[in-house]
């Protein structure tokens, strides 16, 4: 059986195809205004990256804050769901799932199955999201890719006043005049954002087994503010943008059985 | 006087409300002592009343500070609230 | 690229005196210095009447700002820093200005400068500073019953306007009449984050919106807003509005429409508010400090 996942989130809209336990196809487009119009340019892409067409498709599943508008099929799930089944797919032991895209922050308690617990939710505001880190990456000049690899070279933590991403900005330019190097503001910054994720993350409970998805989860600095502020491991499955839409073909599957 | 203390952004209204009136009247002030954060300090305010009141350190971040106190289930009563004999705590969220 | 960026979001600094005034004839001198985080102000009263003021951009030494701004009002007055009887410091600086005689937080200053402002019939005073919000509810003697403050959210507050201004490359002081003059009213920007309601803003634009069209859906989105602030307190008539975005017609008619109320209109400049409370209070505090002496 092959199923397609489609996750309609608030910055991209991403598309995998599923057979078996092998990934056909995996692409993302920038959802900008229309996002079921990027949704189909992500389908149109993932038909022509696996060579199939849409006959091939057994099933159509769509999760992520636009799932309600998804162009191919009713089928749909929650982001808090998909991830859990992405993440345990992946990492049968993990218990805790943090997935932090560019503009909402989840933490999701899961059974054995996938199946989800509890949840918290931070959305609406970048404070306790992806965006928060890239809006000051952008004030302080550097490219966002640097600019979490930049906070692992700092050993000293300054704290933030600010916890507006606008305040925040500022904050960081005034730092930036008093020659703060820019490695300790980053670490700042990151250490500022894992905090508010870690305080949603307790209100479900920290397991031992804890994963990070989302796009946040390629930043090395993050992930690196939240193992020290958690005093724990934190798995980062391959492809972490797409488990959700991961999530989401697994659903596909199950739900046509 | 209702003094309100925390925010508002876009993921919703957290404050925390102190009623200064019958606070004013409270001479132990058990709040200080029970919320396991610390935010609760003693001030004279404005109008020379002495009130609880959260530090200002703590305000912008209630949300956050609160959280250990507010699992998403099995929530137990917040000890802030518990604690105040005068009934003068309460919280928006 | 050579050329200095516009800083679209910049305001003009001024002061004010007085000149049908003489000092020398007061019997009671007394100032209030609010230093915020974007803006200070100075005001000094003789006799609980207004004499001077400031109105400068906060630099980024607190004491320097206060001084500088009690500078500005006291210029051309002939009057001294030693001249004057009592000082009260108030405002997100408060504790740092240096000359003062005693700090009152900017919500006991307002409430109480608004009362003189606006007439003792104002119960709700609604305080948009430049990084913060204050809605305040007082009786008719000024003193606070209801308040909360908004400072942790730049939605809702001038720097979060002042974002618009530069996105849209607008003088932040034309902002509220450009977005009146739109044919119809568009929906509000959805999103309350500032962050959020930019890229937004963005898209409307990629998609052939005018700048008076975005900034109409802007200033809406601030109105709702700031209701939302309202309503935690309870809207009481009369209701005024202080602050720098009292300034912006855009965001005042529709938070007026919104609320269905209109705000109170003054003589005096929404800005020195706190700094104005700051000063009446130090008026009471040197005429109790005279009683207890005699």
């Amino acid at each position: 059986m092959i199923t397609a996942g489609i996750d309609l989130g608030a910055k991209f809209v991403k598309v995998l195809f599923l057979k078996d336990d092998e990934v056909l196809a995996r692409t993302q487009e920038r959802a900008g205004f229309e996002p079921a119009e990027a949704a189909k340019r992500a389908f149109a892409a993932a038909l022509s990256e696996s060579g199939l067409t849409e006959n091939d498709l057994d099933a159509i599943c769509a999760t992520g804050a636009g799932r309600q508008v998804s162009p191919f099929t009713r089928e749909s799930i929650t982001e808090v769901g998909a991830a859990a089944r992405g993440t345990t797919y992946l990492h049968p032991s993990v218990r805790t799932v943090i997935d932090v895209g560019g503009e909402e922050g989840r933490a999701v308690k899961c059974g054995d199955t996938g199946k989800v617990e509890d949840f918290a939710v931070n959305e609406q505001c970048a404070a306790g999201a992806g965006s928060f880190t890239e809006t000051i990456a952008r004030a302080l000049e550097v490219p966002l890719e640097e600019f979490g690899k930049l906070s692992l070279k700092s050993t000293k933590t300054i704290p933030m006043n600010a916890q507006c991403a606008v305040f925040a900005e500022s904050e960081v330019v005034s730092l930036m005049h008093a020659k703060t190097p820019k490695e300790d503001i980053s670490r700042a910054v990151h250490d500022a954002i894992a905090s508010r994720i870690i305080s949603m993350v307790r209100r479900v409970g920290i397991s031992n087994e804890v994963a990070l998805i989302g796009g946040v989860a390629y930043n090395p600095g993050f992930v690196d503010a939240l193992e020290r502020g958690m005093e724990t491991k934190v798995v980062v499955p391959e492809h972490p943008e797409y488990v959700g839409a991961l999530g989401a073909a697994l659903t596909a599957r199950e739900r046509s059985k | 006087m209702k003094a309100n203390y925390g925010y508002m952004d876009g993921s919703g209204e957290y404050y925390i409300t102190i009623d200064t009136d019958p606070c004013n009247d409270c001479a132990d002030h058990p709040c200080v002592s029970a919320c396991p954060v610390g935010m609760f300090e003693i001030i004279v305010d404005d109008y020379d009343d002495e009130v609880a009141a959260i530090k200002e350190e703590n305000r912008k971040k209630v949300k956050y500070d609160c959280a250990p106190c507010k699992p998403v289930t099995d929530r137990p009563p917040l000890p802030c609230v518990k604690a105040c004999p005068a009934d003068a705590i309460t919280h928006s969220w | 690229m050579a050329e200095d960026k516009k800083e679209f979001w910049r305001w003009k600094e001024y002061n004010w005196h007085d000149d049908t005034k003489d000092w020398k004839s007061a019997e009671t001198i007394t100032a209030g210095v609010d230093v915020g985080s974007v803006s200070s102000q100075a005001v000094i009263m003789l006799d609980g009447e207004l004499y001077a003021y400031s109105n400068m951009r906060t630099g980024s030494d607190s004491p320097d700002s206060a001084r500088k701004a009690m500078d500005w009002a006291l210029e051309g007055t002939g009057l001294t820093l030693e001249g004057i009887h009592f000082i009260v410091g108030t405002g997100y600086g408060r504790v740092n200005v240096p000359f003062s005689n005693r700090a009152i937080t900017e919500i006991a200053c307002h409430a109480r400068g608004g009362n003189m402002m606006y007439g003792n019939t104002v119960r709700t005073i609604l305080d948009m500073g430049g990084q913060d919000c204050k809605a305040i509810l007082c009786d008719e003697r000024g003193k606070v019953s209801n308040f909360l403050m908004n400072d942790k959210c730049a939605a809702g507050t001038g720097r979060g306007m002042e974002v618009f201004a530069d996105l849209l490359a607008v003088p932040i002081e034309e902002v509220g009449e450009l977005s009146l003059d739109v044919e119809e009213e568009p929906p509000p920007v959805s999103s309350t984050c500032v962050v959020f309601a930019k890229s937004e803003a963005t898209s409307l634009l990629r998609d052939g919106w005018s700048k008076k069209r975005v900034l109409a859906a802007y200033c809406s989105a601030m109105a709702l807003r700031v209701v939302g602030l309202l309503e935690r307190i309870g809207v009481e008539k009369d209701f005024a509005i202080t602050g720098g975005i009292a300034k912006n017609s855009g965001v005042v008619i529709r938070l007026e429409r919104q609320l269905g109320l209109k705000a109170l209109q003054s003589k005096y400049d929404t800005q020195i508010a706190g700094a104005l409370g700051a000063a009446l209070f130090a008026k009471t505090l040197v005429e109790k400090k005279r009683k207890q002496a005699v």
